[in-house]
């Protein structure tokens, strides 16, 4: 797995971790096992074990309060087989700056042996969207620094209870955004672009993708090219939540994989300042695939079933918007005046 | 007199004062004393944020890195939550971490200050004490770093820039040794120390490495070849007796202070008692209690004092964590009265006292013979405590201990307009 290096600068090197061309090429061994107590259909559990699979044993990971903190590791059991650290809700900047920080310095000064170590620190939506964000940004100044910053988002506080974030969509029912008598829409904050934000706002990061688990097998190819590119990375992963958005657990890949046909959620990734769509969304931009009305992924979730026909037409032209008028569609949200 | 019983008083043997040996003699100010303690101590990490006073630390610091004189990773951070969040991570690697703030600064990084301490992460941290805003004051209280004082981490006060530099090397023996594995900040008075130069001996490097071992984590560190989860959901199952694991650190931590101060006079030839200085104190009827750099002015006003015949003595507390309840106890034991000068408040608190008042209250209470306390607040926002001002608190102690009319219960605010 990590039989050549790729010197960046000083003491600065990566594993390389070449793309599996295929399900028969993926790694047998698991990193992210039992051990933990998340809900049935939980896509993040997939997605950690994907992420935990895609980056091999010489890794450590670092985990943002949140779902993927308090449902998968109660003291006395853990599903990690790598090294594993919990950090504050706000921190998995700072959590993977200090790792790699820590790395460097005690290699450099020969307190510790020389080697690639792969870093990546999640949170989810609440975690990075929202209270990180400014320690997320941080980490990505630091070109210096191999570390992967991945973000769970399954659009809502899910570990809480399910309150609304900066990442959760439109009109959508949460304990902290109820549908009442006089009030049908109570979060009416329209979803961060976080992705194509950080990738826009640092244009020294290297590489920044979306994922939807849906397809494993890009989800861990970016994972890898994340790592090995070097530098400080990001990825950002959309996880349908059935707790949270109140569907049958069975239906997490194909609520994911709607999300995807109706264009709001774009595949995509920033390499070294290029933007490549993936997957379906690649037919869309190109127009080979007709975007589904946002009404079918709307429809399938519990968390929608308060909209009127105006709600469902006022997210339907946002999408609209979004595929139509943006400067690259689905990632940067400005028209040439 | 009943001391505690599940510790121990343990004599010094504080070497008698001789030549410094090694090193050189500089004029530098307390921060810049400190941040050549974290170049000596060979630290790994820092992470740095704006905030007066305690900044100028860094602004050292980074020089030294800019000039090729101290390798680390230096990182300056985009928050005081993110500057302590980074050292702790990177801790938890094994590497040797430093950080510092000061006033509101220092609270905004208060969850990871906690944890820190959660998690027995040996980091060492300045607080160059300042008041908390609002209303905004650059000025000293001890308030900040008072602030965590019942979390595990230990905390000392100093007084000198010379004392700064020595106690940081004294904080990471203590901190990173295995029987204690505890944070610890030193407190710095703003601008009284922080700013304020004077003549340092700055040791040699092999003098260091010759009193400070290198970090080991050993099973605790966070590698691919030791693959740990560290900080998982404990809970109502396990919480308890973590904790009860702390405060068993924080007990432990008593005697490595003693053995480092042992260790250090003698190889330094300097350092001094290690929890409280004592000032004029063998024959005192009467003593001043207090932290940091007011040290000056009070023992001006006690050499004064002393002139007119009036037996009075100076106890200066340089670890408020671990609490010194010993040497306090034993101190204080011949006194008739005590008065205790608060650089801080805690308000509502039993008595109006401020938090070291309270706590020196609390330690004397199972003295048979226990001395009144007369309690003061002095000196906030960065307000200068002159010579006047202890020479009046002493009169108001000395008319308690001789049953006059000031109320050894109560608190008095002194230079404070009404």
């Amino acid at each position: 797995m990590q039989e050549t290096t790729v010197a960046l600068s000083d003491f600065v090197s990566t594993q390389v971790l070449d793309r599996w061309k295929g399900i028969k090429k993926v790694a047998r061994e698991e990193y992210f096992t039992s051990g933990h107590r998340t809900c049935q259909g939980c896509e993040s559990a997939l997605v950690m074990k994907l992420m935990a699979k895609a980056a091999g044993p010489r890794s450590i990971i670092l985990g943002a309060t949140g779902c993927m903190y308090v449902a998968n590791t109660t003291y006395y059991s853990t599903p990690w087989v790598v090294p594993w650290m919990h950090t504050q809700l706000g921190s998995s900047g700072s959590a993977a700056t200090g790792t790699v920080a820590a790395l460097r310095a005690m290699m450099r000064k020969g307190k510790m042996e020389e080697e690639p170590i792969n870093v990546i620190s999640f949170c989810g939506d609440g975690g990075g969207a929202d209270m990180g964000l400014s320690a997320i940004s941080a980490a990505l100044q630091h070109t210096h620094y191999n570390l992967l910053i991945f973000m769970y988002d399954n659009e809502s506080y899910a570990n809480t209870d399910i309150q609304v974030s900066g990442s959760s969509p439109y009109g959508a029912n949460s304990t902290f955004s109820p549908p009442g008598k006089v009030q049908r829409i109570m979060h009416r904050r329209w979803k961060k672009n976080t992705a194509a934000m950080l990738a826009a706002g640092h244009p020294d990061c290297k590489y920044v993708a979306t994922v939807s688990a849906g397809n494993a097998i890009d989800t861990m190819n970016k994972v890898r090219r994340a790592l090995t590119i070097g530098g400080p990375t990001f990825i950002h992963s959309l996880d349908p939540c059935p707790k949270g958005w109140d569907y049958d657990p069975k239906y997490s890949h194909e609520i994911g994989e709607l999300a995807v046909e109706t264009g709001i959620w774009p595949l995509y990734e920033v390499e070294e300042g290029k933007v490549k769509m993936y997957g379906k969304s690649k037919h869309i931009a190109s127009g080979a695939f007709k975007r589904k009305p946002v009404r079918e992924y709307l429809l399938r979730q519990g968390r929608f079933a308060h909209l009127a026909e105006e709600d469902i037409a006022y997210f339907q032209g946002k999408v609209d918007e979004m595929w139509e008028k943006w400067l690259v569609p689905g990632v940067i949200p400005f028209a040439n005046a | 007199m009943n001391p505690p019983k599940t510790a121990t008083a343990k004599k010094v043997n504080v070497a008698a004062a001789r030549a410094p040996r090694g090193g050189s003699e500089e004029l530098i100010s307390g921060s810049e004393a400190v941040a050549h303690a974290v170049r000596l101590a060979d630290v790994d990490v820092i992470t740095a944020y704006p905030i007066r006073p305690y900044d100028t630390v860094m602004q050292y610091v980074s020089q030294l890195i800019a000039d090729g004189e101290f390798d680390c990773e230096y990182i300056v951070a985009e928050s005081e939550h993110s500057q302590f969040e980074i050292v702790k991570h990177a801790s938890a690697v094994g590497a040797r971490v430093f950080c510092g703030s000061s006033g509101v600064g220092w609270l905004y990084a208060f969850e990871a200050l906690a944890v820190t301490a959660g998690l027995r992460l040996p980091m060492v941290a300045m607080v160059g004490n300042r008041a908390l805003d609002d209303p905004g004051a650059f000025g000293v209280e001890h308030n900040d770093a008072l602030a965590v004082r019942d979390l595990g981490w230990m905390l000392a006060w100093v007084a000198t820039a010379q004392e700064a530099l020595d106690t940081a090397l004294i904080a990471y023996r203590v901190a990173e040794d295995k029987r204690v594995f505890l944070p610890c900040a030193i407190s710095c008075d703003g601008a009284f120390l922080t700013h304020s130069q004077a003549i340092v001996n700055v040791p040699g490097q092999d003098m260091v490495d010759g009193f400070l071992p290198p970090y080991d984590r050993a099973e605790k560190q966070l590698h691919p070849d030791n693959p740990i989860t560290i900080a998982p959901q404990a809970n109502e199952d396990w919480v308890m007796e973590i904790r009860r694991q702390s405060d068993m650190a924080a007990r432990r931590a008593r005697d490595v202070i003693i053995e480092a101060y042992d260790d250090f006079n003698a190889q330094f030839g300097r350092g001094g008692e290690p929890f409280i200085e004592r000032y004029m104190m063998e024959d005192a009827e009467v003593a001043l209690v207090g932290m940091g750099t007011l040290a000056m002015p009070v023992k001006v006003a006690v050499r004064k004092m002393r002139e007119q015949g009036k037996k009075v003595g100076f106890v200066r507390v340089r670890w408020f964590r671990p609490f010194p309840t010993i040497e306090l106890q034993e101190a204080l034991s011949g006194v008739q009265a005590v008065g205790v000068i608060d650089r801080d408040y805690s308000f509502g608190s039993s008595f109006f006292s401020g938090v070291l008042a309270n706590d020196l209250r609390s330690a004397l209470y199972p003295m048979v013979n226990r001395p009144g306390i007369v309690s003061f607040i002095a000196g906030l926002g960065g307000r200068e405590v002159s010579t006047d001002n202890v020479i009046d608190i002493t009169n108001k102690v000395l008319d308690a201990a001789s049953g006059g009319d000031i109320d050894d219960q109560d608190t008095y605010w002194i230079g404070v307009r009404e």
